[in-house]
């Protein structure tokens, strides 16, 4: 009984939970259908979490890859096709950021702080070119009981200019 | 009476957790070991007064009692029981139990460690108390999952069914151990600044304690962020396994800091130098998991990975991270400028090599910082919603680490203080001609030919190489006689074979992700009983389609064989499943996979619909999508063996948490 009951809900659950959305029909054309498989890894199912409409099972996403194989099929170009996107939904729509007054900041920051922090590594590398003072043999004594003493292995090759980690 | 007895048991660890911050920082203000000892005794109780409600609450699941509300509303009797367990940490309430189970553990271990100095101890466990003191507050007085129900459902609402995987189960656990594993690294750090130690070599021992947690909680971190992208993509049921969606780049975070503060770390240890940065970097491991924690609780974010979302636990995470990290850093501001960090280097060192590993893993985690939080930002802001998805990370993430990786053999082959760059290239021109050599042959044998694949195949195979020519110097291998060689390789310290390995791993892992990010190919088609589709080099036949039934499930389970569609290979059979889960009213899909070699054959089976007229007597079809992910195993066997790199690090016996050293010792004396 308890059986039959859970077939006849699956059953429900698997043909009839979710509308069928219409079944992608790729484009005759190969390298149309291309183009338009890479223009879906940019676009976001606008109803989903952070996914593509390339990736996406919603019904809305299969909506929007239709839209946009009608688009290349009527012989758009790529920029049109996104231009048409963001009219429609929003900037919002593309994986790709605009580049704006507002956003020049998000593409400008990475290599920016790269620069920073290659400049900040150069400068104090300049300031302090002196090689530092060895230890002391206070200081390795100290630094001995820091460590506990503990005994370390000798390295096989301590005359190696790579003496470990 | 189990859920109260949890519900005490965390009060009772808060309260443990407050006396163990109070009588470590009474400890330390007066000198008193006896009260830094009571402190530590403390954490250790805390620890298990916590570790005493996690098992209430994994019973309370495993019996399902849904008088508890956190287990009805994330349970159900018809569970598989690890699923039943795992669900125990399926939830905010129950996650944020182990979040403190994992911190107060650790806690417990920096306690029982036998290698700090009395002052650096005692100020790091007050530290660590006082984080857990935030937590288990956060937990008891807003989120206990012991609350009780009245009158108890009759069933319970069930987990997730996405969440129902073995992979799944285990991957919070891992995460949460790294995440959390970097509080301690947080904890020696806070405790190095109110130390204040002015000279160069109490830095060189600092930089060795905090080394072997750095190096844990990374460990930890590369399985569990692994685990997570492995399950994405064999349950999300589209082959992805990266989507720089922002809940995986809140985990990414700690990751990137961790690394630059285990390789930063080494310089501190080996040259007293960097000091100030290594703290820092501690500092913003522990940071950024915290800011994870928030974005991925507080609903800022939407995303498949988000709890349920509270705005109200959003602010008090808010103000713990304000709070701890504020503080924290507002220290570091203050006593920075104090620590002499001496070491003074040439950029063409070692030393150099490390620090310039760390301006591009900063680099990178700064870019993937703003990447996240521009969007929320820029709205909060001007109200305009924009997406920042892969394209972006791909313009500015990838270049920042493909020079990172270029650069890196090099690095290890320098020596400390003065290197010889000619000389390294010159070990290194093997290895690179190799490199060059695999990257033509798989631009010839790859179809189609892309410039990038194939140099993206030869940074991977640079970086394998490197750093299997590093440990072939190291051991004079064909330079010397075997017998020398492998006398050679048992006296390499397990340190330096972990280095190889964890940079090998990542070669191996830009290899996977390469191949498969460029020569993946996808189908899709509707087939009937006995028809056959094909992927790139693969045939895929559709030989039966029954209803089964599981535990807690109803499938549609389609039979298939999987073939080289040219030529001679072994048929394989693989069953892929759409399944209906009764309790929560979902469907997910189980992809069929077969792994052929390096390459899966990932099957997806799609919903039924009216066959095509007149093909098919049944009249009926199945929508199938078949892609070919060429070299996929590669991309998670990376991040493992370099994690396994991380494990044999720390097994190094120069690197140990220092618990039970004082036994060692004790031994050896005896």
């Amino acid at each position: 009984m308890r059986r039959a009951l859970l077939i006849a809900l699956a059953s429900l659950g698997l043909m009839a939970a979710e509308p069928a959305p219409t079944p992608d029909q790729p484009l005759a054309d190969a390298a149309q259908e291309a183009r338009a498989r890479a223009l879906f890894r940019d676009v976001r199912c606008v109803v989903c979490q952070h996914e593509a409409i390339a990736d996406s099972p919603a019904g809305v996403a299969a909506d929007m890859r239709r839209l946009v194989r009608e688009e290349v099929a009527a012989g758009r170009t790529d920029a049109q096709i996104r231009d048409d996107l963001v009219a429609r939904y929003g900037d919002y729509v593309l994986f790709t950021p605009p580049f704006r007054a507002g956003t020049w900041l998000l593409w400008l920051g990475p290599a920016a702080l790269a620069l920073l922090a290659l400049g900040l590594i150069l400068s104090r590398s300049r300031r302090r070119a002196e090689e530092a003072a060895p230890l002391s043999p206070e200081e390795e004594r100290r630094l001995a009981d820091y460590l506990q003493a503990e005994t370390v292995r000798p390295t096989p090759d301590a005359t190696s200019p790579h003496d470990g980690r | 009476m189990i859920a109260e007895l949890g519900a005490f048991a965390l009060a009772l660890a808060l309260a443990l957790a407050a006396l163990q911050t109070g009588l470590s920082v009474a400890g330390r203000l007066r000198n008193s070991p006896v009260l830094a000892g009571a402190g530590q005794g403390a954490a250790i109780a805390s620890a298990l007064a916590v570790a005493l409600a996690f098992g209430a609450l994994i019973l309370a699941f495993a019996t399902s009692d849904f008088s508890v509300a956190n287990v009805a509303a994330n349970s159900h009797t018809d569970k598989p029981m690890l699923y039943k367990v795992a669900a125990a940490w399926g939830s905010h309430e129950g996650s944020l139990v182990l979040w403190c189970l994992v911190m107060t553990a650790f806690g417990a271990v920096l306690a029982r460690a036998s290698n700090l100095p009395f002052g650096l101890k005692t100020s790091a466990v007050a530290t660590q108390g006082a984080l857990s003191l935030l937590f288990l507050a956060f937990a008891v007085f807003t989120s206990s999952p012991f609350q009780r129900l009245d009158p108890a459902p009759f069933q319970g609402m069930s987990l997730n069914p996405l969440l129902q995987d073995p992979a799944l189960a285990v991957h919070p656990p891992l995460l949460y151990a790294g995440y959390v594993g970097f509080s301690v690294c947080f904890s020696l750090a806070v405790a190095a600044l109110i130390e204040g130690r002015e000279t160069r070599l109490s830095w060189t021992a600092w930089g060795r304690w905090v080394r072997p947690w750095a190096l844990a909680s990374w460990a930890f971190l590369t399985v569990g962020i692994t685990l997570g992208s492995f399950w994405a993509y064999y349950e999300l049921g589209w082959g992805g396994w990266w989507f720089w969606d922002p809940v995986e780049n809140a985990s990414f975070l700690p990751w990137l800091a961790g690394a630059a503060l285990l390789h930063s770390a080494v310089v501190t240890e080996r040259r007293g130098a960097l000091a100030g940065w290594t703290v820092f970097l501690a500092l913003l491991a522990f940071s950024f998991s915290m800011l994870g924690a928030f974005l991925v609780r507080s609903g800022v974010l939407t995303s498949v990975h988000a709890f349920a979302v509270d705005p109200q636990r959003g602010l008090m995470l808010l103000a713990i991270l304000g709070m701890t990290a504020g503080a924290a850093f507002a220290l570091f501001a203050w006593r920075a400028p104090m620590l002499k960090s001496g070491g003074l280097f040439a950029p063409i060192s070692r030393e150099g090599a490390l620090v310039l590993n760390n301006l591009f893993l900063t680099a990178a985690a700064g870019t993937v910082l703003l990447g996240t939080l521009y969007p929320l930002i820029l709205e909060a802001a001007t109200g305009q919603t924009i997406s920042v998805g892969p394209p972006w990370f791909a313009l500015t993430f990838n270049p920042l680490m493909i020079i990172a990786l270029i650069i890196l053999p090099a690095g290890p082959l320098l020596a400390w203080k003065r290197g010889d760059l000619t000389g390294a290239l010159q070990r290194l021109a093997v290895a690179a001609g190799l490199a060059l050599l695999f990257a033509l042959a798989g631009w010839a044998l790859f179809e189609p030919k892309k410039a990038l694949a194939a140099g993206g195949l030869m940074v991977g195979a640079w970086l394998i190489l490197g750093a299997l020519a590093e440990t072939a110097e190291r051991v004079r291998l064909f330079r010397a006689p075997l017998a020398e060689t492998l006398r050679r390789a048992r006296g390499l310290p397990l340190g330096a074979w972990g280095m190889t390995l964890a940079h090998a791993g990542l070669g191996v892992f830009v290899l996977g992700a390469v191949v498969e990010t460029s020569f993946k190919v996808e189908a899709v088609a509707p087939l009937s009983i006995g028809q056959e589709m094909r992927a790139g080099p693969w045939a895929v036949r559709l030989d039966g389609v029954a209803v089964v039934e599981g535990p807690n499930y109803i499938a549609e389970q389609g039979r298939l064989t999987v073939r080289p569609a040219q030529g001679s290979g072994r048929a394989k059979a693989v069953t892929a499943e759409r399944r209906f889960f009764p309790a929560g009213g979902q469907t997910t899909t189980e992809v069929g996979l077969d792994f052929r070699g390096l390459d899966d054959v990932y099957v997806v089976m799609g919903e039924r619909r009216a066959g095509e007229p007149g093909t098919v007597a049944t009249g009926q079809a199945w929508t199938v999508r078949t892609y070919w992910n060429p070299w996929a195993r590669l991309i998670f066997l990376g991040p493992m063996v370099m994690a396994l790199g991380g494990v044999l690090s720390l097994l190094d016996r120069r690197l140990r948490l220092g618990v039970g050293a004082a036994r060692r010792r004790k031994a050896v004396a005896a």
